[in-house]
């Protein structure tokens, strides 16, 4: 929080050529949310990771922080020094934190036992369906922002339910799977050296699959498809161990897409956006103050950036369109360079594996499904926002994890983030202490579960 | 599942590994040609973030920056309007710039190699100093006359040009193209309002955007006799020695009579040179141009400055303003053999010939300088922002002699008999000896003749002070003389300021 606080400081430094008396007001709210958290963890999950809350703390600090600098920057001069914290788009985010933190804390408390979630798979699957469906049957005016029907809009208010449904699907996802697992696993048949399940197994794959062009099509939105074609794939993989889920995997998707963009080009219709952004991607300076403006502006910021970046307040991301939102890891490398970024991404990448090692350490394979589900699906999505915009891959439209604008990401992540540390918990746990339903009764000394074989937990 | 759940943490290592690795593509291998690039507008943002210096002349800023509190911070004015506005050009946001703002723009905002030293002292003291000023030879008081008596001329001209020259030293004192544009709203931070200022002078048929005194170029008319008269002088001709002259004169090969502008004009078979010059006698120069032959004629222009394609006014040393080419054009046959109405006709400063005003003062100023011509320049300094340090002060250069020295007192003495007793009167200045030439130039068949004046002020010791040019388009009859009189009115202020050098 002390580096919160210095970026806001050296912020204010830039925009206002004074710090004001409140600099540090913004980065003490969250110190005190982020303690708030750290207290409930070790009273609810004593065990739990400890990497996990304060690099995800970092992200999210980042982020206030940097939605308040554009506060500022919008801000006329003369409102500048005065502006307080909860006001714009960073106090919202400042609050949505505090909101999105007491509801993680929640369902720790909530949730004893990860295992329990699993009752209620079916429930969450159908709900996750249902969440994802909700905005591609609204009509447009409730659903529809900047061309992508992502949102449930009431009044001022508008919610991503597609945001909760990835923790919903997952959830469902790794019921259904560590339910199946033998049958996947084991039967097949070997076609050309690979192992092919039978059609009857694949049925569930397809069908999430159809799901996820489905939302592509009625949602414009490639992003939210590929991360849901990409989380059921990773979870279908840990759970056979068949790297033919994989391929089978890649091609569906290589050839969905490419199918996309080869009827977007011919077709048009539902597959035009995609096909858009597609040429977008390849040539983004052939229209650049068109429909390649954004993704210009975007790699423009990230060069004027370099190295070391023009230091925070003192670049210009208001250029790029979005910066608040989908552009946001553009603005901030704008602002703090390539050095800057790589250590946002080592956080990342730090979030990720964590909670794949939970995954790694728990003893039932729900828990492992989730937990690698659940890390993997937060990594995939930072690759497939942060490679869109630095034109990697082609951009699709979704949220850069704990850093942009917006309640429903932030509580989604947050929500994900003490599932981790629930499991990570659970595996950590001495096998002797505790109170859990996991826990075995015995007297010797603490047995670490790391080395415990894989408990199949049956329904 | 822990052996697939270890190889998941690889396949995110490896994705990141590629974020990683184009990220280090974007950010520090492109990133220059991101920075700079034409798309990118932190590079304005930047370029407005320090106070661009001022364009001084004679003392008072004619363009300035003010902060305006907007993203771009300093936004560019034109206090004097259109006054100024084709030496200064414009610097606009979203156009190209031009001008004097284009020339020096280095200097003003502050980004040229002169002045890394002041970046670099602001860098440690934290200042954000303004650019580097630019000091025009501009008299203000000749400009300001220039510009109003061009605009209220009694011939009620909308277009035409003055430009006036120090001859000792090449100084321009004032140049006014008229019709004239604002350049405040071509500099507006609202792009479209700049823009629709720019297509309106774009747009408009009488050219506000050409800089007349320079870059446009129309027959001379009498104007040229000086030529003419300068190749006599060289070829045997004395001021006092007769010519042919004559109330009409059909020229060999032609079946068109020149005849002279009126009756009561040398009507005489022979008048001296020097009468010749005063009356301006079209019949007499013609007769003296078919006798000295093309050749030396185009001579003696190529060296007042005809031809001449790669002359700039800006700085002495290196660019500047571009001026068009005055032309002889041909005198010829098709054939290549000598055309003698076509040479006739040239000598009067008609058929092909084309010049601009600067190249009228160039030639009255290099006869007031003793045939030493000067080269023209705009910038007399460039001082630091500290206004302390000067990194430019100009230092006059010879640009050619056309003429000796005793060919140069020769047409002296005849320009100034055409203001004491012919053509020019008009241009005459209390206390000072003016000399000049009138001249009255067809345009086309239907259209109203150009007015022209070229001349000098000596002062009493016999120093030139002023070389003016002054060009009134379509002016009809009577536009030479008003011409005349609008010349000595700049000449007059030019030699009144004394802060103009």
């Amino acid at each position: 929080m002390v580096l919160v606080a210095a970026y806001g400081a050296i912020v204010e430094a830039n925009l206002l050529d004074t710090v004001t008396r409140d600099f540090w007001m913004p980065a003490a709210a969250l110190g005190l949310v982020f303690l708030g958290m750290h207290l409930v963890i070790r009273w609810l999950a004593p065990f739990a990771d400890p990497a996990l809350l304060p690099a995800v703390a970092l992200l999210n600090g980042v982020g206030v922080g940097f939605l308040r600098r554009l506060d500022l920057a919008k801000a006329a001069p003369a409102d500048r020094e005065t502006l307080a914290i909860f006001a714009g788009t960073g106090g919202r985010q400042l609050a949505w934190t505090l909101a999105a933190v007491i509801l993680a804390a929640g369902l720790l408390v909530v949730m004893r036992d990860h295992r329990a979630v699993s009752r209620y798979a079916y429930t969450l699957g159908l709900a996750g369906i249902v969440l994802v469906m909700i905005p591609a049957v609204l009509p447009g005016r409730f659903s529809e922002i900047n061309g992508a029907k992502l949102w449930i809009r009431v009044g001022g208010f508008s919610i991503q339910p597609g945001e909760f449904a990835k923790l919903a699907l997952l959830v469902f996802f790794a019921y259904y799977l560590v339910r199946k697992r033998e049958v996947l696993s084991l039967a097949s048949r070997r076609i050309l050296g690979i192992d092919f399940p039978r059609g009857r197994d694949l049925g569930p794959v397809l069908g999430v699959w159809l799901i996820s062009l489905l939302v592509l099509v009625f949602e414009k939105d490639l992003g939210t498809s590929l991360l849901y074609f990409g989380m059921f794939v990773v979870t279908l993989y840990i759970a056979t161990e068949r790297v033919s889920w994989l391929l089978i995997g890649l091609v569906l998707f290589f050839g969905g897409a490419y199918l996309a963009y080869v009827l977007g080009g011919t077709v048009g219709g539902p597959f035009a956006n995609f096909y858009t952004r597609a040429e977008i991607w390849l040539d983004p300076f052939a229209e650049p103050y068109d429909r390649g403006y954004q993704l210009v502006q975007g790699l423009l910021g990230l060069g004027s950036g370099g190295l070391f970046g023009s230091g925070p307040g003192a670049g210009e991301p208001l250029e790029i369109p979005e910066v608040q939102n989908d552009f946001i890891f553009a603005g901030i490398g704008e602002e703090i360079g390539l050095f800057g970024l790589t250590a946002l991404l080592v956080v990342y990448l730090l979030i990720v594996e964590r909670g794949l090692r939970a995954g790694l350490a728990v003893r039932d394979s729900f828990g492992k499904l989730v937990a690698g589900g659940l890390a993997f699906t937060l990594g995939l999505q930072v690759f497939v926002i942060v490679g869109g915009i630095s034109k990697l891959i082609p951009l699709t439209g979704q949220t850069t994890p704990f850093l942009s604008a917006g309640g429903s990401s932030l509580m989604a992540n947050w929500l994900l983030i003490a599932v981790l540390l629930r499991i990570s918990d659970a595996a950590r746990r001495p096998v002797n202490q505790g109170g859990g339903p996991a826990a075995r009764p015995g007297g010797g000394p603490p047995e670490q579960l790391h080395g415990a074989p894989t408990e199949v937990i049956r329904p | 599942m822990n052996a697939p759940l270890r190889r998941v943490g690889v396949v995110v290592m490896v994705l990141f590994g590629l974020l990683f690795a184009n990220l280090n593509w974007i950010q520090a291998y492109k990133a220059d040609e991101y920075r700079n690039s034409d798309y990118n507008g932190r590079v304005q943002v930047a370029e407005y973030e320090r106070r661009r210096g001022n364009i001084e002349a004679g003392g008072t800023a004619v363009a300035t920056s003010k902060e305006t509190g907007g993203k771009l911070k300093f936004q560019r004015s034109y206090p004097g309007g259109s006054k100024y506005a084709h030496v200064l050009g414009y610097k606009p946001v979203n156009l190209g710039d031009t001008g004097i703002e284009r020339l020096e723009n280095d200097f003003l905002a502050g980004t040229s190699d002169a002045l890394l030293g002041n970046r670099i002292k602001d860098m440690f003291t934290g200042d954000e100093t303004s650019g580097g000023n630019v000091l025009l030879s501009i008299s203000k008081r000749a400009q300001d006359t220039a510009f109003e008596q061009l605009r209220n001329n009694r011939s009620g001209v909308k277009k035409g040009a003055a430009i006036a020259i120090d001859p000792r030293t090449g100084a321009v004192q004032a140049l006014v193209s008229m019709p004239g544009f604002d350049p405040n709203p071509l500099a507006d931070h609202d792009t479209n309002v700049a823009s629709a200022a720019y297509n309106k002078y774009e747009q408009d048929p009488d050219g506000p955007l050409k800089n007349r005194a320079l870059s446009e170029t129309l027959p001379p008319g009498s104007t040229f006799k000086i030529v003419v008269a300068a190749a006599a002088l060289e070829n045997g001709v004395g001021k006092d020695t007769e010519i042919p002259a004559g109330a009409s004169w059909t020229p060999p090969t032609s079946g068109t009579p020149i005849k002279n502008a009126a009756a009561s004009i040398c009507p005489e078979a022979q008048v001296t040179l020097m009468d010749a010059v005063t009356e301006s006698c079209n019949t007499g120069f013609a007769q003296l141009g078919v006798r000295l032959g093309a050749d030396t004629v185009k001579e003696k222009a190529r060296q007042f400055g005809f031809e001449q394609d790669d002359l700039t006014v800006g700085q002495l040393g290196e660019g500047g303003l571009p001026v068009a080419a005055s032309r002889t054009g041909d005198m010829q046959n098709p054939d290549g053999g000598t055309d003698p109405a076509a040479l006739a006709q040239s000598s009067i400063g008609q058929n092909n010939v084309r010049m601009t005003p600067l190249q009228g003062a160039l030639i009255a100023g290099s006869v007031a300088n003793k045939g030493r011509q000067m080269r023209p320049y705009l910038v007399k300094q460039l001082l630091g922002p500290d206004r302390t340090t000067s990194y430019y002060n100009a230092q006059p250069r010879e640009l050619r002699q056309p003429v000796s020295g005793q060919v140069a007192d020769d047409l002296r003495d005849m320009m100034v008999s055409v203001v004491k007793n012919g053509t020019g009167s008009s241009a005459d200045i209390d206390g000072y000896t003016v000399g000049g030439k009138t001249g009255t130039a067809q345009s086309a068949p239907d259209r109203p003749d150009h007015g022209w004046f070229i001349g000098f002020a000596l002062d009493k010791n016999g120093n030139a002070v002023s070389a003016v040019c002054v060009e009134l388009e379509q002016a009809g009859s009577g536009g030479s003389a008003e011409a005349a009189r609008i010349g000595g009115k700049i000449m007059q202020a030019a030699i009144a300021d004394a802060g103009g050098r």
